[in-house]
């Protein structure tokens, strides 16, 4: 059995009377890579983000590492952790944005390090020389110094899979990575994921890439209406799915 | 026309080309009461913004009022107020600068009166920075405080300085009103000379004084946007270009670059 990265267990959340996750409950173990799918607005992006706390969950729990997000346990009650722990949880959790959401005022490699160096309080210069190996290895050793405004959209969400990867996280989450991009540059940024897959970084993918899916996944989870409705693998999913929901879904997308 | 003809062009002259010492000191007084002011100002109006973005409903609350009083009521009532209310202290800087006590009230005054204004200002500012700034920083481990201080304040102060620009131009102009709590600045100086000899010019010479004091301040904050675009995105408009569009609304909104 190998070792639990992110537990998760009964997870709900609502916004305001709209409950966007009824129950979810998923374990990643280490070195895998799960692809979640499923239809806009089934709550597949929401459950991401409550795994890093972004979005603040009603109730259920997520750990990470063994650690509760979010909350600590107080005489057997769930209360909300302070400021300084949820914000060391995070260090240790990658997130890739849809939107890059890259700090335009930093070049490539001022995003890259920011973190480590400001954070994590690693010398300018290890952060700097790792930030540049992470740069080459996504592609960009010769757009160091640039500013993101000056980047195309493939080569920005690259800067941000390495601006995560520099904190060294035990989980890579990736909210629909390329679902801003051009079609023509989706690919250089789905290679980059899949090679991370390869090297056995563990990673929760939320994608509408069936190819990406099909190759780089070890697991496929299938979201509707804030459920987890069927989970398998690729081959499982692409070839023979049980559920109804998946087969009309995979019809109409593939 | 006729007013112009007849005036007495040489204390116009005097004023402008040989002022005194008592005139220096008057100058040197409403410099740096505005940049004081204009400096604390800033510092309210980012903790009262802070406080109006802030979970906690009482502060938002205080946030609220404290606007509410100090930009609906007119600053003329409020440094009369505060001067005949509280007993402000006089510093001492070194052997050159001292504060007198008036000049603390009105510091203390243009100051609050100024927060006002520019919490709607520095809010508008990081309000303009997209969400997904703060959750990027956030996602990296940085907390709030952090967050703000190195990813969304830089990004917004593009945004502020603009407008704080106007502010301080106006703040150079309202320093003219402490006259009245008997801060011997600008005006007062002018005062005192239309005083003695019951002729006008020497309003137009002070009048003048001010004009070159926001003149200067025009190509300070021109210079400021320059520096500020240039970190932004490695690309700036040249100082030409900003002058112009400082000078003119239409050409800052023509000339802006465009995300």
């Amino acid at each position: 059995m190998s070792e639990v990265v992110m537990h998760a267990t009964d997870v709900h959340k609502s916004f305001g009377k709209l409950e966007v996750l009824k129950g979810v409950s998923l374990d990643v173990t280490k070195g895998e890579t799960l692809c979640i799918i499923g239809p806009s607005g089934s709550g597949k992006t929401t459950f991401i983000r409550c795994i890093n706390h972004l979005e603040k969950i009603d109730s259920g729990r997520i750990e990470v590492n063994g650690h509760l997000i979010g909350y600590r346990e107080r005489n057997g009650r769930l209360v909300e952790d302070s400021e300084r722990n949820i914000a060391r949880r995070r260090t240790e959790i990658g997130m890739v944005f849809q939107r890059f959401n890259l700090f335009p005022h930093k070049t490539a490699l001022e995003n890259v390090t920011e973190a480590p160096v400001h954070v994590l309080g690693q010398k300018k210069d290890q952060a700097t020389s790792f930030a540049k190996a992470l740069l080459e290895r996504v592609g960009l050793a010769d757009k160091l110094d640039t500013y993101p405004g000056k980047l195309s959209g493939g080569q920005q969400q690259r800067v941000a899979i390495a601006r995560a990867l520099a904190m060294g996280p035990s989980l890579m989450l990736f909210d629909e990575p390329t679902s801003a991009l051009d079609p023509e540059v989706t690919g250089e940024v789905l290679s980059v994921i899949e090679e991370l897959a390869r090297a056995g970084t563990t990673m929760i993918v939320v994608t509408h890439e069936m190819g990406f899916a099909r190759k780089a996944a070890n697991r496929v989870v299938m979201m509707d209406d804030g459920l987890i409705i069927e989970e398998g693998t690729p081959e499982h999913f692409f070839v023979d799915p049980t559920h109804e929901r998946t087969k009309q879904f995979l019809s109409k997308i593939l | 026309m006729h007013v112009l003809v007849a005036a007495d062009w040489h204390i116009i002259w005097l004023r402008i080309f040989h002022p005194g010492n008592v005139f220096a000191r008057a100058l040197w007084l409403t410099v740096y009461i505005s940049v004081v002011s204009q400096a604390l100002g800033v510092a309210l109006g980012l903790v009262a913004a802070l406080m109006r973005m802030s979970r906690l409903a009482p502060l938002r609350w205080l946030s609220g009022i404290y606007v509410w009083i100090f930009r609906g009521t007119p600053l003329l009532v409020q440094i009369f107020f505060i001067y005949t209310t509280f007993n402000t202290p006089s510093f001492q800087f070194g052997k050159f600068w001292a504060i007198p006590a008036e000049a603390t009230t009105g510091i203390l005054a243009l100051s609050i009166n100024e927060g006002a204004y520019m919490r709607e200002i520095i809010r508008a500012g990081i309000d303009s920075i997209d969400r997904g700034q703060m959750e990027a920083a956030k996602s990296l481990g940085m907390r709030y405080g952090q967050a703000m201080r190195r990813i969304i304040l830089p990004q917004a102060a593009r945004v502020i300085v603009p407008p704080l620009g106007n502010e301080f131009n106006n703040m150079m102009k309202n320093t003219s009103l402490v006259f009245t709590i008997g801060v011997y600045e600008l005006f007062a100086d002018a005062n005192a000379g239309y005083s003695n000899t019951l002729k006008s010019e020497y309003f137009i010479a002070v009048a003048f004084w001010y004009l070159m004091l926001t003149t200067v301040w025009t190509f300070i904050q021109a210079w400021i946007e320059r520096r500020l675009a240039k970190s932004e995105r490695g690309e700036e408009l040249s100082l030409r270009e900003r002058l112009g569009a400082a000078w003119n609304p239409a050409g800052a909104w023509l000339g802006a670059p465009h995300r």
